[in-house]
């Protein structure tokens, strides 16, 4: 078997104020994600070793790290691709808890301050039947509701790297997930949480946060669309102040 | 030592303990309500459920029809009145879902739409592409949070109940972020904690499936039911065992064997690909045993083809499917067939409940895989489960609700000391031993090993025996383990090696109940006892705990309109 150096940027805060590098030789195939590495290295020769993980098919979300200063998800990246050898740090721009396992505070919070429900004036009871939506209609949104919250995107970001008051990209794609549902009325309520901070005016069109995303949501786009939206709706309060059309 | 406080506290936060929280919420908007999970609640394994959720929903389709079929794949083992409240509430939890924001596909019209699944005389499973629990989970977490009053402890790992004079009164829960072990008090508990699918080397379950819930319920002596009962999916990829969704048989996919058969033919002709899971996954095995499987360094395997579909259906409807077949086996479903083999998937046994949820232990309910009501009986349809999350998780959550505003908490010299008996067994019999030798991954391997030679698809009383020794010879040597992580914050290699300990009493409970069951019904297939017997064995299988390992009692099988007759399709 072929053997591999990862390299594990780890942090003991109970032993040591810094973060170190430590290197596992480990051997591998070619159907070995990176996350079995780490793995590996548990169960056989470091049980210590602190790091999230649960589906292995990139659909809960739990296991990205910085993997050679990418962004990814460890269950969905191959060992054979990083033939040099890997380095598996915890993701940028949160705080370590332990070794791979970061902070997820900031960001659970700002996906709940988005308001990501369904609000309307009226509900319909249950026993009058579903809401329609044509196929068209749930396409609108759709590619906007995979976000799996892994967060990678806020480690790719720029803005937020800068000033971590900036609600973030998964955030504005849950929002826009939601704003873009014929089924839903509250859109002016996440405008004033989205518009009421200018990190989205300070987003570039960078888009490294639509790179990043391993389920293709493209958050870039949400947040270039929500500024178009923010946008209309001040010119058209201006132009109408007594209500949009 | 601080206690945590509230009136009702939910163990798991996927389908069924999110739904149940917002149903306690109905009951009383002021409950002090708390969701406790080892993960956040976006990553409980919900979020793998790729098929679909069964409901009623169309005029060609009936009440009767969904018991019947439910019935008749429980080998009529599911309890009728269970199945019964649960099919007249499917449709209405289902369209709940949808005024929540669920994302399901659509038909042209607008209208929810419904695919074919495996044991379903018609077309009733209800889906949104092919992340039906990703995207259920993620509208039910979404709409939770609207809730002030629904509490979350984030990645705490609950270690024990509390019991106080025959009552549950609270967990022992382990602050994974600092290390703290705390009472976490509650008028009414509430356990959602899934399966253990991990007890088995090859399984679609998550790293997290640790069938944590059903060992507290033993351990505090609540009978678990049903327990022999393990469901294979008959469709999982070689070498990871990630799940290839029953949908696409739904959709139309074809099995083939070796010799390019749609080898079905010769096991259940009446249904092909669309038959249950217990025949379809036997079926697989005998095509392996006459030679006519495909065969790789992962072992033997079928075909899954699905290139008849088209391209277009298949990134409509199995996108996701397209997705892991192309990363994890290099296979492009839309050209080439997709090998598959049968893989641990589900647990149709779990803690004995009533329709509400609650359990023989005062104060204790649970729903969903962890719990047995039971609508599955000797092996569950596909799409029936995450139905069942709504539906029971719903009911439990508005009982458990009602229990917490009966009664008061009780939080007494005796919890206290109990909660502090737990600390120090974890401290000293984990965190500060140093004389442990055992390897955390070395022990679970081989009772992977061993549940699956003994206690796997095919069983026999000298498999079952040997296998019950060697659990018993593992749990003997569980007491010599070694953690290599002293630390206190974050530890998994501690949370590991709790889970360990918890899979090992309720293998030791599958296994049990496997051995005493001397007939083959549904999931449970004994080369020694090849036919049902509902002389002897029409009946339910209670484990508790005793000294010696479980102890196993009997519990009848409610009947009302669908007498026991073969199961022929």
């Amino acid at each position: 078997m072929n053997k591999i150096d990862i390299t594990v940027i780890r942090y003991d805060p109970e032993n040591s104020p810094a973060p170190f590098e430590q290197t596992y030789t480990i051997p591998y195939d070619d159907e070995m994600v990176v996350l079995d590495g780490l793995n590996y290295i548990k169960d056989h020769v470091d049980g210590s070793l602190s790091y999230r993980w649960s589906c292995r098919m990139g659909v809960c979300g739990s296991c990205g790290m910085m993997v050679n200063g990418e962004a990814k998800l460890t269950c969905a990246v191959f060992l054979k691709d990083y033939p040099q050898g890997v380095q598996v740090g915890p993701l940028d721009h949160f705080p370590v808890i332990r070794d791979l396992v970061i902070e997820m505070d900031d960001f659970m919070d700002k996906l709940r301050a988005v308001k990501p429900w369904m609000i309307r004036e009226q509900e319909k009871p249950v026993e009058e039947g579903e809401y329609l939506q044509s196929p068209e209609e749930l396409q609108l949104f759709r590619q906007f509701s995979m976000c799996i919250n892994c967060a990678l995107c806020y480690a790719a970001c720029p803005v937020y790297a800068a000033d971590q008051t900036f609600i973030g990209p998964a955030a504005i794609a849950l929002a826009h997930r939601y704003d873009m549902d014929s089924r839903e009325e509250g859109q002016d309520q996440r405008a004033k949480v989205i518009g009421s901070h200018e990190g989205i005016w300070e987003c570039s069109f960078v888009g490294e946060c639509s790179v990043v995303c391993p389920k293709h949501v493209d958050p870039a786009a949400a947040i270039q669309r929500s500024k178009v939206q923010l946008t209309k709706d001040h010119i058209l309060g201006m132009l109408w102040p007594w209500g949009k059309s | 030592m601080d206690a945590l406080k509230c009136d009702l506290l939910i163990v798991g936060g996927g389908a069924a303990g999110l739904r149940a929280a917002v149903a306690a919420v109905g009951v009383q908007p002021d409950l002090d309500i708390v969701v406790v999970s080892k993960v956040y609640p976006m990553r409980s394994h919900t979020v793998s459920a790729e098929g679909g959720t069964a409901a009623v929903l169309r005029d060609y389709d009936s009440h009767d029809l969904h018991c019947f079929d439910t019935i008749r794949g429980s080998d009529y083992l599911a309890d009728q009145d269970a199945v019964e409240l649960f099919v007249d509430t499917a449709p209405k939890e289902v369209l709940q879902l949808e005024h929540w924001g669920c994302p399901w596909s659509r038909d042209r019209d607008g209208r929810i739409s419904v695919r074919a699944f495996g044991g379903m005389s018609v077309k009733r499973t209800v889906f949104a592409s092919d992340k039906t629990g990703f995207h259920m989970l993620h509208s039910l977490f979404q709409h939770s949070l609207r809730f002030a009053r629904i509490r979350r402890f984030d990645e705490w790992f609950v270690t024990s109940l509390l019991v106080d004079d025959g009552k549950c009164v609270g967990v022992t829960g382990l602050d994974l972020a600092t290390g703290r072990i705390q009472p976490i008090l509650a008028k009414s508990v509430m356990l959602c904690t899934g399966g253990g699918g991990k007890i088995f080397p090859f399984t679609t379950n998550g790293n997290i499936k640790t069938g944590d819930g059903m060992a507290m319920a033993y351990r505090a002596g609540a009978p678990l039911k049903d327990m022999e009962f393990v469901q294979y999916h008959p469709t999982g990829l070689p070498g990871t065992g990630i799940l290839i969704t029953e949908a696409s048989r739904g959709e139309g996919g074809y099995l083939f064997n070796r010799e390019g058969e749609r080898f079905l033919e010769r096991y259940i002709p009446g249904k092909m690909e669309l038959g249950p899971r217990d025949i379809l996954s036997r079926a697989i095995i005998s095509e392996r045993q006459a030679g006519r499987a495909f065969e790789d360094r992962h072992g033997e395997y079928v075909h899954l083809d699905l290139t008849h579909l088209g391209e277009k259906v298949i990134n409509e409807k199995l996108p996701f499917v397209r997705e892991l077949a192309s990363k994890y086996v290099g296979i492009d479903p839309v050209y080439q067939p997709i090998p598959v083999r049968p893989v641990v998937h589900y647990m149709m046994g779990g803690v004995s409940t009533a329709n509400d949820g609650s359990t023989p232990l005062e104060g204790l309910y649970a729903a969903g895989e962890v719990a047995c009501v039971t609508i599955n009986g000797a092996n569950r349809l596909g799409s029936n489960s995450l139905t069942e999350c709504l539906v029971f998780g719903g009911f439990a959550g508005e009982a458990a609700a009602r229990h917490a505003q009966s009664t008061g908490l009780v939080d007494s010299g005796r919890v206290r000391a109990a909660a502090r008996k737990e600390e120090q067994r974890i401290e000293q019999g984990f965190l500060h031993r140093e004389d442990g030798t055992e390897r955390i991954s070395g022990l679970r391997g081989e009772m992977q090993t061993a549940m699956e030679k003994g206690c796997g698809v095919y069983r026999t009383r000298d498999s079952l025996l040997e296998t019950t020794r060697e659990l018993a010879e593992l749990r003997e040597r569980f007491a010599d383990v070694r953690i290599d992580d002293r630390g206190k914050v974050f530890n998994t290699d501690l949370v590991a090696a709790l889970e360990l300990d918890f899979m090992l009493d309720v293998a030791r409970c599958i296994a049990g109940a496997a051995l005493t069951r001397e007939e083959s019904r549904g999931a449970q297939a004994r080369v020694d006892f090849p036919e049902r017997d509902d002389e002897q064995f029409l009946h339910h299988q209670l484990s508790l705990i005793s000294e010696e390992g479980p102890r196993l009692e009997t519990q009848p099988v409610t009947i009302t309109r669908w007498a026991p007759e073969e199961r022929k399709y």
